[in-house]
């Protein structure tokens, strides 16, 4: 059942939500596949000659136990030792009692302990074989994603199939097994008592499943005004300044009070629903009840039965309902797993579009000589990035991109890391085509820094490690002294131990800028590709940022998406971008004498100065 | 219980429901020791003396009986939880109100994370002990001690025997409550280390793909991800070691049930009937028995919630309006600061010394300096997002704290430096301070903003949805949006706390081109570090560490040779000979 509305169906669905909108659009459940059953079992065959019969096996002793008790103390407790009052058969039969429910006992605890580690392990192995396929994949798997739902997937899709693979599917065979023993052993029992107390069982069958789906769904309307309730207050307390400053307090406080008011209701009629479900199963049991008083009485009076049978059928009357309610509950489980897998399966059959070859080779001691041959590259049918482009950067030269949005500095940057292939043409490095290489040889070799580099929680030390996991602390050291982070380190509370984040405000953008430059110095790749931050940095910082990245360039081939002047003017070679064509090469110099579209740049970038 | 009852004002309204769910609680206890009773009777005075016709009495009656408890049974559970619902709902409403008023200063010192876990998890904790908690501690009470007292009618040997393994249930639970709860908490601490390991990976891919760390990452995530396979195959060993011993010692009870009882019924001393009674009515002591420390947890940590959510609820507020605030006809935009101080906390040095400026309408004052030299602090004195410690901040010649705080910042256009926008349309993301405004008057100001473009271009133009699910716009996209939404407000003030420095400098350009026209007459504050964005300004205020080094025209600060003029070299070093070329 998909949840997913469009912004009409949910402002008439409710008026008041007019405001913001937060759309669900992650079906819960699905119907039964067998397809994707199958592949999910497939994670139980590692575990399929070990922990799988073991556990099968404790499951099969607590439930005969269970199942052969009552029956012990009906027909041979009550109906021979009781009756007929002999005390020695009473002791033989409860020291064989006393035995089975020690071996129950044991049983549960390896089973309860079986069970646990098998779902846990396979929960483990699905998780982390999704995890590791997701890094695998490449940009445009991203670029169509929010990192939201990816986190989605790969946390609380693959732990709502914990429940599945821990008790779900034993539980299935042990009820199985459970309702029919005692079915069976009702029937040898007392055939005709059997027929008449059976009448409950549909009736249970019927609350467990239908009076269970109403009440399932109801709940879902809940979770999904939830959610739409939390991402609500999550955004408010995160746009409070902006609510502030526009003083939209009390709009937003009405906006709140609709959804909460909604939420309510939703929730009122869930629990609503919830609320008969106990009594139903409750009047399905005393109709059970006074089946076995009237015609139980009557079979014992007419010496159809003994006791002992009258009490075995009221004991096991008792346990019936249990396995009935938890085959509903584990149909729940499957529909939701079915939904859950399916999302989990289409990110593992997500192939990267850069793919290696098998026969790979790797790179030794690159050089970083670059060729563009001819590369022609669209991210989609209809829209060419870049048009046949012919480049060639030369071991240890800066070549800075010039050209607006959208005129393929990126791209050619993003070709070179190999991020993508190119649709027509080679990019060679060293003579080598990329294709025919291995990525990682390929990738730690070249280092992109990014305008936007990102905090990973931990201290700084860590931060910049990320570089070049194996080094030492006086090499972290040594590298953020080289561009100039030490200064701003050493302020910190804790310095190079000073925990960081993403989102937290330690650092400033020049600092954290500063802190990606130390971070691929440390990994000292051949290849540099940089891309120049715009962000706000005051002057002071830019300038200590001018003087880290001379050191930083030193004895590479650095590819520069470039913004400042001063940058440009001093790269080697000059690439004019427009619409994924070239315009113009060569350096500074170079380009001004000529006149042409980089002067005209240059030009109007100081006219635009001076205007104001 | 002091929490509970500094929270009264959100449940106690609702206490009808509460008492009459108590009710139906107590009438369903009691009903439900009726079931043995029934079956004893059943067995001693139907069956074995053969009295048939006592049957369609007993059947008649245990129906009607069962029917009354099927009511009160659900209407206990319905009435409790309605009680903990409409709690709920007036105590959400409170918390959204008290967190739309509190200041700066508290959301400076807050994790939304934090937050947002008070606001859930600690809400619905609450809400579960108001709706459940309670209520099932009477019944368990209740239904252990009825039971106790019909097993002690029938037989008060039998009793006794049976209830001695009863202690050592009570031992083995409570260790177990005290070992599972932690490690349930640990599971917790668990998947949110996983969570945010997770979460990191995917937002930083491109950083993790430029550096190539996948594999660095994978087992990053694989010792993360073993530590949450290892800590609940922990915790379900706990239940494993304990729960089975428990099952063992309710079923020894029953051994100990049979043996003694047996012998009774052999000796005739009670009846056989009375000893399968006895059987349901151990089940009624076991189970509750079991269950006590699971609601007696939930008390520790509903209290525990309560006080979260008290904090909150109890937070200073510090910026407060006058009792009888000024509402203007109109605002005209004079802001004065007279020797204005200004600590964020405590323990931290000022973040404004003694600042002292005047800007009547229709003046540009620019400010400039690096970061943390209290730019920004002097904007949001403006808007009283905080207050001065020391000076006086007039809008119009009197002080901020005097106006009505609504009608102070609806004449006050603010461009944050983080341009937040909502999940919800373009549109109505540019109307957020003005939801009123007309389709005509939204367009006019994405076009002053240089949005108008790039909005059509979007498949659903104006429509587009933005946020997590919506469309994801460049950061250069996201702060044009910010200063169409703060165009719209039409203020008297508009504050550009580095707004554009997402922006290419040609669309800058038109920008304030555009805003020059809209803001004539008012007055316009711009935080930049471009000089680009702001030598055009009236008066330009180069601050440091919290000071007013240096102040004037561009001309006059450029002649001035300090700061300023330092800056402007850094930032115009290669002008000169780049312009020698082009001449």
């Amino acid at each position: 059942m998909a949840k997913s509305m469009t912004v009409k169906e949910m402002k008439k669905d409710s008026p008041h939500l007019n405001r913001f909108y937060y759309p669900l659009d992650q079906a819960v459940e699905k119907p039964f596949n067998w397809k994707q059953m199958w592949r999910l079992v497939i994670y139980l065959k590692p575990y399929a000659k070990t922990l799988m019969p073991a556990a099968i096996i404790a499951m099969l002793v607590s439930t005969f136990v269970r199942l052969v008790v009552p029956f012990i103390i009906g027909t041979w407790v009550i109906d021979k030792a009781i009756k007929d009052q002999n005390i020695n058969l009473l002791t033989y039969l409860i020291i064989g009692i006393s035995v089975l429910y020690l071996l129950s006992y044991a049983a549960n605890t390896y089973r309860i302990r079986w069970v646990n580690i098998l779902g846990q392990r396979v929960i483990h192995d699905l998780r982390k074989s999704l995890f590791s396929h997701v890094q695998r994949l490449s940009h445009n798997f991203f670029d169509k994603r929010s990192a939201g739902s990816i986190l989605v997937r790969i946390l609380n899709d693959v732990n709502s199939l914990q429940e599945l693979f821990t008790n779900g599917i034993i539980n299935l065979l042990m009820d199985v097994v459970m309702l029919t023993g005692i079915i069976v052993i009702l029937f040898v029992l007392s055939p005709p008592l059997a027929l008449a107390v059976l009448f409950i069982l549909p009736i249970m069958f019927f609350i467990s499943t239908k009076l269970r789906r109403k009440i399932r769904r109801s709940w879902q309307d809940v979770r999904i005004q939830k959610s739409r309730l939390n991402s609500h207050l999550n955004e408010s307390m995160q746009g409070i300044r902006i609510t502030q400053s526009f003083s939209q307090e009390k709009e937003n406080t009405e906006f709140f009070n609709g959804v909460n008011t909604d939420n309510y209701e939703k929730e009122r009629i869930a629990m609503k629903k919830s609320a008969y479900f106990g009594p139903f199963v409750e009047m399905s049991n005393a109709i059970g009840t006074v089946i076995l008083i009237s015609y139980g009485a009557h079979l014992i009076i007419t010496g159809n039965i003994e006791i002992g049978v009258f009490v075995a059928f009221a004991f096991y009357l008792g346990m019936f309902w249990e396995p009935i309610s938890r085959l509903g509950q584990i149909y729940n489980q499957l529909l939701v797993a079915m939904a859950s897998s399916e999302r989990i399966f289409e990110f593992l059959d997500e192939q990267p579009n850069v793919e290696e070859k098998k026969n790979a080779k790797a790179f030794h001691d690159m050089k970083g000589n670059i060729v563009f041959d001819q590369v022609q590259f669209s991210y989609d049918e209809d829209r060419v990035a870049l048009h046949e482009i012919s480049l060639n950067m030369k071991q240890g030269q800066t070549v800075a991109l010039v050209g607006h949005t959208g005129s393929g500095k990126s791209t050619i940057a993003n070709l070179i890391s190999r991020f993508y292939d190119p649709t027509k043409g080679t990019v060679k490095i060293d003579g080598h085509d990329l294709r025919d290489m291995r990525l990682d040889s390929l990738r730690t070799n070249i280092s992109v820094v990014l305008q936007d580099t990102f905090i990973f929680s931990g201290t700084i030390m860590e931060n910049i490690r990320f570089g070049r996991p194996e080094a030492t602390d006086e090499e972290v050291k040594e590298a953020a002294k080289v561009v100039g982070a030490d200064d701003f380190i050493k302020r910190l509370a804790n310095g190079y131990q000073m925990e960081v984040e993403e989102r937290g405000n330690i650092l400033s953008a020049g600092e954290r800028q500063l802190l990606s430059f130390a971070r691929a110095l440390l990994a000292d790749p051949k290849i540099l590709i940089l891309d120049e931050a715009t962000a706000s940095i005051d002057t002071e910082t830019e300038v200590k940022i001018q003087k880290a990245l001379k050191r930083l360039l030193e004895g590479r081939t650095a590819i520069m998406i470039a913004h400042r002047l001063s940058t440009i003017r001093e790269a080697d070679n000059i690439i004019v971008l427009e619409h994924g064509r070239l315009l113009e090469q060569g350096n500074h110099d170079e380009l001004m004498k000529k006149k042409g579209e980089y002067y005209e740049l240059v030009k109007s970038q100081f006219e635009m100065l001076d205007a104001l | 219980m002091e929490t509970f009852q500094k929270l009264k004002n959100f449940y106690w309204p609702f206490k009808k429901y509460f008492f009459l769910s108590v009710f139906f609680v107590m009438i369903v206890a009691g009903i439900t020791v009726v079931y043995p009773i029934i079956l004893q009777k059943t067995i001693d005075d139907v069956v074995i003396p053969g009295n048939y016709q006592l049957v369609p009495f007993l059947a008649t009656g245990f129906i009607l009986i069962m029917i009354l408890k099927g009511i009160s049974n659900f209407l206990q559970q319905y009435l409790g939880d309605l009680f903990g619902v409409k709690s709920v709902y007036t105590l959400r409403d409170q918390l959204y109100k008290k967190l739309q008023r509190l200041s700066f200063t508290y959301y400076d010192n807050a994790r939304t994370g934090d937050l947002m876990s008070r606001l859930t998890m600690d809400v619905e904790g609450f809400r579960f002990f108001l709706a459940a908690g309670f209520r099932e501690l009477i019944r368990v009470s209740l239904l252990i001690v009825i039971s106790l007292g019909v097993m002690f009618y029938y037989s008060i040997p039998l009793a006794l025997v049976t209830m001695a393994a009863m202690p050592f249930l009570a031992i083995v639970v409570y260790r177990f409550d005290k070992k599972v709860h932690p490690a349930f908490r640990n599971i917790r601490k668990s998947l949110g280390r996983l969570n945010t390991r997770i979460q990191e990976n995917v937002s930083g891919m491109n950083t993790v793909k430029s550096l190539s760390k996948e594999n660095f990452e994978i087992e990053r995530f694989t010792s993360n991800n073993v530590n949450y396979k290892d800590i609940n195959i922990y915790t379900s060993n706990i239940w494993s070691r304990y729960f089975p011993l428990m099952e063992f010692i309710g079923n020894v009870s029953m051994v100990s049930l049979l043996i003694y009882g047996g012998y009774l019924v052999i000796n005739d001393s009670i009846q056989l009937g009375e000893l399968v009674a006895f059987f349901s009515l151990v089940t009624y002591i076991l189970g509750p028995l079991m269950h006590l420390g699971f609601i007696v947890n939930q008390f520790s940590q509903a209290k525990a919630s309560g006080e979260r959510l008290l904090e909150i609820l109890e937070a200073k507020e510090d910026i407060v309006e006058e009792d009888d605030p000024i509402v203007p006809e109109r605002i005209n935009g004079h802001i004065t600061f007279n020797n204005v101080s200004l600590t964020y906390t405590e323990d931290d040095d000022s973040a404004l010394k003694n600042i002292s400026f005047d800007a009547p309408p229709g003046k540009v004052v620019g400010l400039i300096g690096p970061t943390g030299a209290g730019k920004t602090s002097i904007t949001q004195l403006i808007t009283r997002f905080y207050e001065p410690e020391e000076g006086e901040v007039l809008v119009d010649g009197k002080p901020t704290s005097s106006y009505s705080l609504k009608w102070l910042r609806k004449h006050i256009g603010f461009v944050l430096q983080e341009s937040f926008l909502f999940s919800t349309t373009i549109k109505e993301n540019i109307a957020y301070g003005n939801p009123g405004a007309s389709m005509d008057e939204v367009i006019a100001a994405s076009k002053r903003a240089q949005a108008h473009d790039f909005i059509m271009e979007m498949p659903k133009g104006y429509d587009t949805l933005l946020g997590e699910r919506g469309m994801g716009l460049s950061g250069g996209q996201k702060q044009r949006i910010a200063i169409a939404r703060a165009i719209l407000i039409d203020p008297s003030i508009l504050v550009l706390d580095d707004a554009t420095s997402a922006v290419d400098m040609e669309t800058e350009f038109q920008i304030q081109k555009a805003l020059k026209e809209v803001m004539d007459g008012r007055t316009t504050f711009i935080i930049a570090h471009r000089i680009s964005s702001l030598k055009h300004a009236d008066e330009i205020l180069v601050l440091e560490e919290g000071e007013i080094k240096e102040r004037g025209t561009h001309e006059q600060l450029i002649k001035m040779n300090g700061s300023y003029h330092r800056i402007y070299d850094i930032q115009y070093q290669d002008r000169d000979i780049v312009m020698q070329s082009v001449e």
